[in-house]
């Protein structure tokens, strides 16, 4: 996504306007450009992209104007979840092997100095769980960037959206601080600002929804992946602070992912050879976080009925 | 028969024969229904002044959380909801008084409701309004808050929009219902007022009489459509009064949380707001009666009566309350189990026990006792139960927005990783609480300054249905419509004073009315 779009609260619509083409594409139900993710969670998506498509292409819309007009309702605020993977140039996901975290929470002090949030403001937070052996291990949870966010509905006033990247971002100029996307999320990764925030001056991004620096009083704030950045070509903070090289950016429309220590793998290979897994998938949110178990977790991390 | 007595009340006032030992009683509802307006009691300016003082105080500590941040309210990310969702949720809940008075009673033609109704439709309206206000300390940025009112802005997936529209939807109709019956008690009232009092209240109330009720000739056509409107109103009320603490309710059920995701949960709000909404008229139709001295109107059994359908939301509200905490607790997923163990057993033991007793146990006991079962028992008991509810909502509000979301299941006894987050109590929502608390007797000081304290015209029609019952074993079906509503007597007395009695003069004191058969028909447990 390009900067101007990040600037805008309301994101516009994507670039390139649809093709009919695509959408023909996606209406009969084909596979998305990369069979390998769908593997592991893109399929359910795809089928209710499809579904979104299909119900386009009966209403006999495949001119460009409306086919255009329903994509920013699906990239805008409106309808906040149902953007089109198949337009944006990338997908952001994340992965966190959990095999290599050491605890040290070096992404959330990087994370926080960057974006000039309180100690309190754990984008990324590092919980410590224990193993069936009674063994302590470590598990960073950032905003899981949900595909069917629990979060965006629920705001009375639109202030949550999800972009065409896949990236759910909070404006935080339109928040009016009813906390209720807290009170939806269900992995706790969103922070409100309770004070003035700390100062933050000479940012390298003008304020705004992906660059949320500083953070507003009495609104809600949460891990963006540093969505101003990733145009850039950088890593998010915690991804390039961390020593271990345990978290990944991942990008599914290109199938790379990338940590901080150098190493490039192909996504799609790399989650299937580590049988990686979603965290609290039974929530229906279907998170863009994938974690690769190693230390005797259990798969399904959270449910209590392993 | 009535256009007898139509004529009868036309000439004089005083209908002779419908009214065999109602001449009186008529003057001395309307010498008590404008007491509240004509009188200013010792206490009156000194009550009003400390509560506005604590109202004030809650305006100020609202101003040093807006300059300190949410924060100061004792606010954390572990507990992002609290005290203002629970007054939220308590203030707009003692509002449904009104309704159940007026509304159901009067559509299950209890008419022993009459003299309590303008008491419970003003209580109503004035709690609302508090309650909506609520709003405003609760959000986070409250100068942006007209975005809530700016359509283009709306997500009509939302649950707090459907909040907002339906409790302001509902704040509409409550203002109707307690308007309607109003005009011809202004009418009334009206003709009420001294000519020769020239003070600026009275001749501002004069005036308002004049706007709102002033076209009120008490005609059978007028009477037939207020009675029309009043009877549609109350079938409107209901479903808008469950609408509003059932969407409440969604705010906190739309969410993946032990504790908050429960089917039970908007059922259990309108209970609850049912519960407390008659607490809060048993403790202001004391109030009132105490103050006012309307000893001959409002009687133990209005009491008992009250105390019964007390007693009747007390006991669901207890059953839904165990249903909810037994299922969940039994069933032992890692959530609801924690959050069953942490409210029962845990850190909130204490606000939840308090609730058991008070609003659960305690109003039972008393009410079914005999010997508690009084006056004094009823308004002790709504008394403990609004302060307990107000209770039990913290402990609805608090606990599952402090649980930990990211857990470890293995860990030992279910003690859970992310730690359970506090509510840590500051003076400023205590302040703010309070100040809310004190608004209601206060805006009802004041509007009560203003209109009658008495449904006059209400009480006159029940009082003629109690007369012909009386008169003739024959149940003439009791039309209300052609109860002599004096535009003659309007015109009468203001034309000349003499005719009318002064208002308050004369021995008409309400000992007269006391004497006389009870409108609340035939003693409890005594069928008619």
């Amino acid at each position: 996504m390009s900067q101007e779009q990040m600037d805008s609260p309301e994101p516009p619509a994507p670039a390139s306007p649809a093709e009919p083409g695509g959408a023909a594409k996606l209406a009969a139900g084909a596979p998305g450009p990369d069979p390998q993710p769908r593997r592991i969670s893109r399929r359910r998506f795809l089928g209710q992209a499809a579904t979104t498509g299909a119900g386009v292409a009966a209403a006999g819309v495949l001119g460009n104007g409306l086919l255009q007009h329903s994509s920013v309702l699906a990239a805008g605020p409106k309808a906040g979840v149902a953007s089109n993977p198949a337009k944006a140039a990338h997908q952001w996901a994340m992965v966190i092997d959990l095999r290599y975290c050491n605890g040290c929470k070096l992404c959330t002090s990087a994370c926080q100095a960057a974006h000039a949030l309180h100690p309190d403001q754990t984008w990324i937070n590092v919980f410590t769980m224990r193993n069936a052996a009674g063994q302590s291990y470590f598990m960073p949870r950032p905003c899981m960037m949900c595909e069917d966010p629990a979060c965006v509905p629920v705001c009375p006033v639109n202030a949550n959206f999800r972009t065409a990247e896949g990236l759910t971002l909070v404006n935080q100029s339109r928040c009016i601080g009813t906390r209720i996307c807290m009170n939806a999320c269900p992995y706790q990764a969103r922070y409100f600002n309770w004070k003035a925030p700390r100062s933050a001056p000479r940012q390298p991004f003008p304020q705004e929804p992906g660059w949320p620096v500083p953070q507003v009083e009495g609104t809600v704030g949460k891990c963006v992946f540093c969505a101003a950045m990733l145009p850039a070509g950088k890593l998010p903070e915690c991804v390039s602070h961390c020593p271990m090289g345990a978290l990944y950016l991942g990008d599914l429309e290109t199938d790379v992912a990338v940590n901080g220590v150098g190493n490039t793998v192909k996504l799609s290979k790399f989650l299937a050879d580590n049988d990686a897994v979603k965290f609290k998938e039974e929530y229906g949110t279907h998170p863009r976080v994938y974690y690769i178990l190693g230390h005797g977790q259990d798969l399904d991390l959270d449910s209590g009925q392993a | 028969m009535p256009k007898q007595r139509d004529a009868a009340g036309r000439e004089d006032g005083r209908g002779s024969q419908a009214w065999p030992e109602g001449l009186e009683s008529r003057q001395d509802i309307r010498a008590a229904g404008m007491r509240s307006v004509l009188e200013v009691p010792r206490w009156w300016w000194p009550a009003v002044g400390a509560l506005t003082a604590i109202v004030v105080l809650g305006v100020v500590a609202w101003m040093v959380q807006l300059s300190l941040g949410l924060g100061a309210a004792g606010y954390n990310n572990q507990a992002f909801w609290a005290v203002y969702e629970a007054d939220l949720v308590t203030f707009i809940g003692v509002s449904y008084g009104g309704a159940v008075v007026s509304a159901i009673l009067r559509l299950t033609d209890a008419n022993w409701r009459a003299p309590l109704t303008r008491i419970s439709e003003a209580t109503a309206l004035v709690t609302l309004p508090i309650g909506m206000a609520f709003i405003i300390p609760h959000l986070g940025s409250p100068w942006k808050i007209w975005e809530l009112v700016w359509p283009p802005y709306w997500n009509t997936a939302s649950p707090i929009l459907w909040d907002f529209l339906a409790v302001s939807t509902y704040l509409l109709a409550t203002a109707v219902f307690f308007y309607l019956p109003l005009i011809p008690d202004l009418a009334v009232g009206r003709a009420w007022l001294d000519p020769a009092r020239t003070g600026l209240h009275i001749r501002a109330c004069r005036r308002l009489y004049q706007v709102v009720g002033g076209r009120w000739d008490g005609s059978p056509h007028q009477r037939q459509l207020l009675h029309r409107a009043i009877g549609l109103m109350a079938l409107m009320v209901i479903p808008m009064a469950v609408s509003v603490h059932s969407v409440l309710s969604f705010a906190f059920a739309s969410s993946s949380r032990a504790g908050y995701l429960e089917t039970i949960l908007p059922v259990y709000f309108v209970v609850g707001a049912l519960y407390t909404g008659v607490a809060l008229v048993v403790v202001a139709v004391a109030a009132c009666r105490r103050l006012w001295h309307l000893e001959a109107f409002i009687n133990q059994r209005h009491f008992v009566r009250l105390g019964f359908i007390l007693v009747a939301f007390a006991a669901v509200y207890f059953y839904l309350t165990f249903t909810e905490y037994l299922i969940d607790g039994y069933s032992g997923t890692v959530g609801n189990a924690a959050w069953v163990r942490q409210v029962i057993i845990g850190q909130y033991w204490i606000p939840f026990w308090f609730y058991v007793v008070g609003a659960g146990l305690l109003p039972l006991l008393l009410l079914a006792i005999p010997r508690t079962r009084t006056m004094r028992g009823v308004v002790v008991a709504s008394s403990l139960v609004l302060v307990a509810m107000w209770v039990k909502r913290l402990v609805i509000v608090i606990p599952p927005v402090a649980e930990p979301l990211v857990r470890s299941p293995l860990a030992a006894g279910g003690a859970l990783t992310g730690g359970w987050g506090t509510y840590h109590f500051t003076w400023i929502p205590i302040a703010i609480t309070v100040a809310a608390t004190a608004a209601i007797p206060l805006a009802l000081l004041l509007l009560f300054r203003i209109v009658p304290i008495l449904p006059i015209v209400e009480m006159e029609e029940m009082e003629e249905l109690a007369a012909q019952t009386a008169l003739s074993e024959v149940h003439a079906a009791p039309s209300l419509a052609p109860m002599p509503l004096d535009g003659a007597q309007v015109s009468a007395s203001s034309a000349s004073p003499a005719t009318a009695d002064p208002p308050g003069g004369g021995d008409l004191g309400p000992q007269r009315w006391s004497a006389r058969r009870d409108i609340g028909g035939p003693p409890l447990g005594q069928r008619p």
